[in-house]
């Protein structure tokens, strides 16, 4: 029922120029208003706040959704936010963005590393152990990281003054922010497969359509298999009774889905061949927006080498550690 | 998106066959005799005939036949469960192996009562082994141009002609051989058939052949003049083609397909964790595991297909493909670590491991349809051909 109703409110609303509008510094109003007026954002609100309560199985197929549309605005994060926060404390309205890793510096400042969607936010919902602290990002100072299409900064607080602080939350955190990542990178994936796909269809040489090659079969196979890996994998974070998803299948969503997006993303452009190379051809909108959501809170390096020592310290077989997922 | 992609939607294992979870492991627990890890490594090619009828004994050869033909009626996830549990120890189940999978379920489905009557109990007791005789000298890829050939005659069907690269064919009693039973070498798919080959007949010779490893886990069979009865056909004659492509699905998608590396993965592990230099290795383990997390979960999803009675073949096609490509690279992964170690007598051991997988990886993308064949397949899923 959310799913069929965003994917008009996105059909209707996001097409590649107001994408690359807001990769050039358009605030997204024209997007976020519909989505927010729709009460999207409060899918996973408490319903005393007016929110839907959705479960977390439920979430996936919206996350994966806004992925498919590769959508540069904070809509998952701040569905993710105010999951967190639950019955804590209401949000307030805007964009919130997720920070995973939070520094407190001597002089009393503070800063938040490569913040998704840190330019257009309003708000940041940073971990800081235990704790959940809600700052004003437009009181920050943004540093753009990166390519500045992406929207990611570094936000430096010089006077960090939380809006909200709350005592737990903070540990949900950066296995939710990673395991919405790997949701719109399943959406995404199978965006880009999609068209590389119709690429090889209707794309002629040599007197035929050149997914007729037996060469680019097997790439598209192949494509094909690690883009399932790794719906399967992001999928499995959300299959939860929990609040937030579980640390371990998190862990394993963003490792994998991260490392498809190598494969596919250039699989993908070595199927398009210089068209995709072009900024007028779409291509480069969804493979963009892949490699930025590989490193969103953590790439697979990252959390490869977080998973090997929980198996390490587990003390059990990486057969019975793995199979709890 | 692609609606081969769409469909395939994560499946969890219920509740039932995660019960028996406890019930496998306490009996391997007694069961298995204790085996150095480059023995364990062998799993679903070592073949122990007195583990096999332990396991049939317990009521678990035959997993999925009916109960009035000595089977256990378990459905497919049950069976994964079972699996998983024997192959994740390495548990020797080469020898009951083929029987349980393919052949058992084949006989069910389309053998004749008579044929269901005499092999069935025999499968469930543990007494009789079957292989599987596909490959040729001149049929391997392209599998449908076999050439053995079944003639019927007034006894039966006389059989001529050599199957090759069978699995366990020196240890089995039984072989469901694809053969043209009708038509021509043009014909192609049509006028094949499965027949049931008693392999103590006259005119039947087996001889293994030794693998790179020094085992003998593959034969040759050669057929001359074997006089059939007319009840060794299976099924439909000239439906064989048909047949053996129901069978695909349950051979390619499941947990043999992700394990066969499994007791070099878990060696190595318990070998750096013990080790101040397991740190250095977080990341590789991490990513083995998260691979190892992934494929188990796209296999138990296939199986719900299979156990809503589907034949998801291109989807299995798709993780036979991942799943063969993670069992080689765990050897790849290890071995690129060696080479500058200690005199620690658990190394070695590893290292006898390591040698056995790294010489038998290149088989996990060959048998069972290879690489390149199952990708073509995919391809034909994803609309391509």
């Amino acid at each position: 029922m959310f799913l069929e109703a965003l994917q008009k409110v996105l059909a209707d609303h996001v097409d590649s120029a107001a994408i690359r509008a807001i990769e050039g510094g358009d605030s997204g109003a024209a997007i976020w208003q519909p989505i927010e007026e729709a009460g999207f954002l409060a899918l996973m609100q408490p319903e005393s706040f007016g929110g839907a309560a959705l479960a977390l199985p439920e979430l996936f197929p919206i996350l994966e959704c806004l992925g498919r549309h590769v959508l540069p605005l904070p809509v998952a994060q701040t569905i993710v936010a105010r999951a967190l926060v639950g019955p804590q404390a209401e949000l307030p309205g805007g964009m919130v963005t997720l920070a995973t890793h939070w520094q407190s510096l001597a002089d009393g400042g503070g800063v938040a590393v490569h913040v998704p969607a840190g330019h257009l936010a309003v708000h940041v919902l940073v971990a800081d152990g235990e704790r959940l602290l809600l700052l004003a990002a437009t009181h920050a100072r943004r540093e753009p990281v990166g390519d500045p299409r992406s929207q990611v900064v570094h936000l430096r607080w010089a006077n960090p003054d939380p809006v909200l602080e709350l005592p737990t939350g903070g540990r949900q955190l950066p296995a939710f922010a990673a395991a919405m990542t790997a949701a719109q990178l399943s959406g995404g994936l199978q965006r880009c497969f999609d068209m590389a796909l119709e690429h090889c269809n209707t794309r002629v040489q040599f007197g035929k359509s050149i997914g007729k090659f037996q060469a680019l079969q097997q790439q598209l196979s192949t494509m094909a298999e690690h883009v399932l890996a790794a719906s399967i994998a992001a999928e499995a974070a959300f299959r939860c009774e929990a609040a937030a998803p579980d640390w371990l299948a998190a862990a394993v969503a963003k490792s994998r889905a991260s490392e498809a997006v190598g494969l596919v993303a250039a699989t993908a452009h070595a199927v398009h061949g210089a068209i995709g190379m072009t900024d007028e051809f779409d291509l480069a909108l969804v493979t963009r927006r892949l490699h930025a959501w590989r490193m969103q809170h953590g790439a697979e390096g990252y959390w490869n080498r977080e998973i090997g020592r929980a198996v390490l310290a587990s003390g059990k077989t990486v057969f019975e550690c793995m199979r709890a997922i | 998106m692609s609606s081969l992609l769409s469909q395939l939607r994560l499946a969890t294992l219920p509740a039932h066959a995660q019960a028996l979870r406890a019930e496998v492991k306490a009996f391997l627990a007694e069961a298995l005799e204790p085996a150095p890890p480059h023995v364990r490594a062998r799993s679903w090619m070592g073949f122990d005939a007195a583990f096999s009828r332990k396991l049939a004994a317990r009521g678990w050869v035959g997993v999925t036949l009916p109960k009035p033909y000595g089977g256990a009626d378990l459905d497919a996830f049950s069976r994964y469960v079972l699996v998983e549990e024997l192959l994740a120890v390495g548990a020797p189940v080469s020898a009951h192996w083929i029987a349980d999978r393919q052949s058992g379920p084949l006989i069910v489905k389309f053998g004749s009562d008579v044929q269901k009557a005499f092999f069935l109990p025999r499968i469930c007791r543990g007494e009789i082994f079957f292989c599987i005789g596909m490959s040729e000298p001149n049929a391997g890829s392209d599998l449908a141009s076999v050439a053995t050939r079944a003639r019927p005659n007034d006894a039966g069907w006389l059989l001529n002609g050599q199957k090759i690269w069978t699995t366990n064919a020196h240890h089995c009693q039984y072989m469901i051989a694809l053969v043209r039973s009708s038509g021509d070498k043009e014909d192609r798919q049509r006028g094949l058939s499965q027949f049931i080959i008693d392999l103590s007949l006259p005119g039947v010779t087996v001889r293994p052949i030794r693998d790179l490893s020094g085992d003998a886990h593959f034969s040759e069979v050669f057929f001359d003049n074997v006089q059939l009865g007319p009840d060794a056909l299976v099924g439909t004659e000239g439906s064989g083609w048909q047949q053996v492509n129901a069978e695909l699905a349950f051979e390619r998608s499941g947990p043999e397909r992700i394990y066969s590396s499994i007791v070099l993965l878990e060696s190595w592990i318990a070998l750096l964790r013990d080790s101040p230099d397991g740190d250095l290795h977080a990341g590789d383990i991490g990513r083995l595991a998260c691979h190892l997390a992934t494929l188990r979960n796209m296999s138990i999803t296939v199986t719900a297909r299979l156990a809503a009675g589907e034949s998801p073949v291109v989807e299995a096609a798709l993780i036979k493909d991942l799943g063969t490509s993670f069992e080689q690279e765990i050897a790849q992964v290890i071995e690129s670590t060696m080479g500058i170690g200690n005199d620690n007598p658990r190394e070695a051991e590893l290292l006898r491991t390591l040698a056995y997988v790294s010489q038998l990886a290149p088989s996990y993308s060959l048998r069972g349809g290879t690489r390149e064949i199952l990708r073509g397949m995919i391809a034909r899923g994803l609309g391509l051909r």
